[in-house]
């Protein structure tokens, strides 16, 4: 058993306290509760900071990201090639012209696989149907398939892997062609 | 009443007597007495400790209960089910941490190293497994025992929103675990589950960016789930829990079970919670226990080959607790499957205990007799109306091609969701006016009716959906 400290009450001592300046008083509350929220914000935005996604590692523009595909006369007109370490396809239309779809489905970000029976990229997850330009053709995939910038230098096809260019609709403009 | 659930009182015992202090103890009686120094009290004293140990164990307890709570037929022992779920799979998980390793190419070997080398160690990983899918069964029975008990009336609405919370903890905490495995199944159903956060309007790519921990699945994504799931989730859990606990307190205990008409307000006879209560609860813990370490002999926890980045295999299904939204992402636009749907029905869930009720019906099954039949119909109805609608959608209705200059978000987003909010609302309408219903009396009417739709769409999207997701008879050689 622990003896009871006999202590004053409270309410004396409140009364012996000096008057505290109002103005004062409500100062300092304001000023707790702005640093406190500021202290927030930082904390906030540390914690944003810190779980800010990793980089790849390359830069936009970077040569590391550039793949360089093969020679222009290696790919057969109407054909498509899968390049598994870029995860795009180098799609070669009829009229000679190129197009790096990402293999990434852009409905929920399936790997579309290319079907050569149908002729088309066919989406196990939710089987969206693009066409070899990446178009849709069936539903639920709401865009056609995203592009990766091509560009020919000396007759060698090269893809930056790096950069995705998303698009609503096919354009001619997007097919890359030979320097004549 | 001879109905009356069985009691159980504590016989009178003798006072124990006070173990003399000898005059020279041995040094295991002076340990002995360092840990238990009650033993050296009078007998007085002695049953204050006692009494102190089981306030101790049973802080969460109240002294006494009302007799009628302990009825078998008003909880089904579901929230306690859930308690001992949470504490299996916390005691599990913490043994899965020593083996586990949260890295792409080493995290599949873990896998397999645990199960095969491991003493045990596939029965822990099952135990794990079948947990965490009962965990959300029992909750999400125990909401539905909450809501249709009425037991979410004042004072109890802030605990159902508590409630809901730890239901949202429990679902996240399955997501993030079902990825760990670093399988097949694992790998594309997280893929396509963060792949739906790209449909947030504005914060979304930065949201999956966040979660992702980069621009797509790979190390990142693993490190942030792991952390998540092991962490941050159980702590929030653990912090929720006792708070649910202990608002069940302060509204002085469960809802007192009656029949309709039956008023409220007198309360029935207390008895005290140890033994009555306690030994109950003891019960269904060691039954739950033991029905899941037998299930976890004899089915083993899916594991599908090592997650390749390169191949989605066909069909490619969310975690069956997401697959009835899944199934809405067949129906809908994913904006509208994803996010406006998911929203509105959270929101709603969150405002029940808030809207205006002429009634306080807690403690009555489906609030009144005329709420059962509406109920009883309404499930009807969503039963029937629910797969024809899919069939549909499926064969018949293709707006989209008929009108291709409307964005799909207006053709297969706002038009079907305005169709079914109209059904929806014509069907309340009937049926008010038909039954001169109460409000208590209708919102439950709705919410059967869209909790046995959300039900057909969970059930449809796990055994009917085959390849390609069309749609298939179960037993004709799904996956």
């Amino acid at each position: 058993m622990t003896k009871m400290k006999k202590t004053k009450p409270l309410s004396v001592e409140k009364e012996n306290r000096p008057e505290v300046n109002p103005s004062r008083r409500s100062f300092l509350n304001t000023l707790w509760v702005v640093l406190g929220g500021l202290a927030l914000v930082e904390v906030v935005a540390l914690v944003l900071a810190f779980f800010r996604p990793r980089k790849t590692g390359i830069k936009a523009g970077d040569s590391a990201g550039i793949l360089e595909a093969g020679s222009v006369d290696k790919f057969a007109l109407n054909s498509v090639t899968a390049f598994v370490r870029g995860k795009f396809y180098l799609v070669r239309l009829e009229n000679g012209g190129f197009l790096a779809l990402s293999r990434k489905c852009t409905h929920l970000g399936c790997t579309v696989p290319w079907s050569s029976r149908d002729v088309r990229f066919v989406c196990p997850c939710h089987a969206s149907v693009y066409d070899i330009r990446g178009e849709v053709v069936t539903a639920p995939a709401p865009r056609p398939l995203d592009l990766h910038p091509v560009f020919i230098e000396n007759n060698i096809v090269k893809v930056d892997t790096n950069q995705v260019v998303k698009r609503n609709t096919f354009r001619p403009e997007q097919v890359v062609y030979r320097k004549k | 009443m001879d109905r009356r659930p069985r009691r159980y009182f504590i016989k009178e015992q003798p006072m124990p007597q006070p173990d003399e202090m000898p005059d020279r103890p041995s040094l295991f009686q002076r340990i002995r007495y360092s840990i238990f120094p009650g033993t050296l009290k009078t007998g007085k004293d002695r049953e204050g400790y006692r009494r102190l140990f089981n306030s101790l164990v049973l802080h969460f307890r109240p002294r006494t209960v009302q007799e009628e709570t302990l009825r078998w037929t008003l909880t089904w022992g579901l929230g306690g089910m859930a308690v001992v779920l949470v504490s299996m799979l916390l005691g599990t998980g913490v043994l899965l941490k020593f083996v586990y390793q949260p890295i792409p190419e080493k995290a599949y070997e873990s896998i397999l190293y645990l199960q095969k080398e491991v003493l045990f160690g596939q029965l822990i990983r099952n135990i794990h497994h079948w947990s965490a899918n009962a965990l959300i069964l029992m909750s999400f029975l125990h909401l539905l025992r909450v809501f249709f008990t009425g037991a979410f009336h004042a004072p109890r609405q802030f605990n159902w929103v508590i409630g809901t919370a730890s239901f949202l903890v429990i679902l996240f905490s399955n997501f993030t675990g079902y990825l760990l495995p670093w399988d097949q199944l694992a790998f594309w159903a997280i893929t396509i589950c963060t792949g739906m956060l790209e449909y947030m309007p504005g914060i979304g790519l930065w949201l999956q960016g966040l979660i992702q921990g980069g621009p797509e699945m790979g190390p990142g994504t693993l490190s942030r789930f792991y952390a998540i799931h092991t962490a941050i989730l159980p702590i929030t859990l653990l912090i929720l829990m006792p708070f649910h606990f202990w608002r069940i307190r302060k509204a002085g205990g469960l809802v007192v079970p009656r029949q309709p008409g039956q008023g409220s307000g007198e309360r029935g006879q207390s008895v005290p919670a140890i033994p009555n209560l306690l030994l109950r609860e003891i019960v269904v813990a060691l039954v739950l226990i033991a029905c899941l370490l037998v299930f976890s002999m004899f089915f083993d926890a899916p594991l599908g080959d090592k997650a390749n980045p390169g191949l989605s295999p066909n069909p490619t299904k969310a975690p069956w607790y997401f697959m009835g939204i899944q199934e809405m992402l067949l129906h809908f636009h994913p904006l509208f499957a994803l996010f406006v749907i998911p929203a509105l029905m959270l929101i709603a869930l969150l405002a029940l205990p808030y809207l205006n009720y002429e009634l306080n019906t807690a403690g009555v099954w489906f609030a009144s007799t005329k709420g059962r039949s509406m109920a009883l119909i309404a499930s009807l109805a969503a039963l029937i109306g629910t797969p024809l609608a899919i069939l549909a959608d499926e064969y018949l209705v293709e707006v989209a091609g008929r009108l291709p200059t409307i964005p799909t978000w207006i053709t297969n987003g706002l038009v079907p969701l305005a169709a079914v909010l109209a059904a929806v609302a014509a069907f309340y309408v009937f049926l008010k006016r038909k039954c001169a219903a109460s409000n208590t009396e209708t919102v439950q009417m709705v919410f059967v009716l869209l909790l046995v739709v959300f039900l057909v769409l969970t059930v449809t999207g796990i055994w009917f959906r085959g390849e390609g997701m069309k749609l298939v008879w179960p037993w004709s050689g799904g996956p």
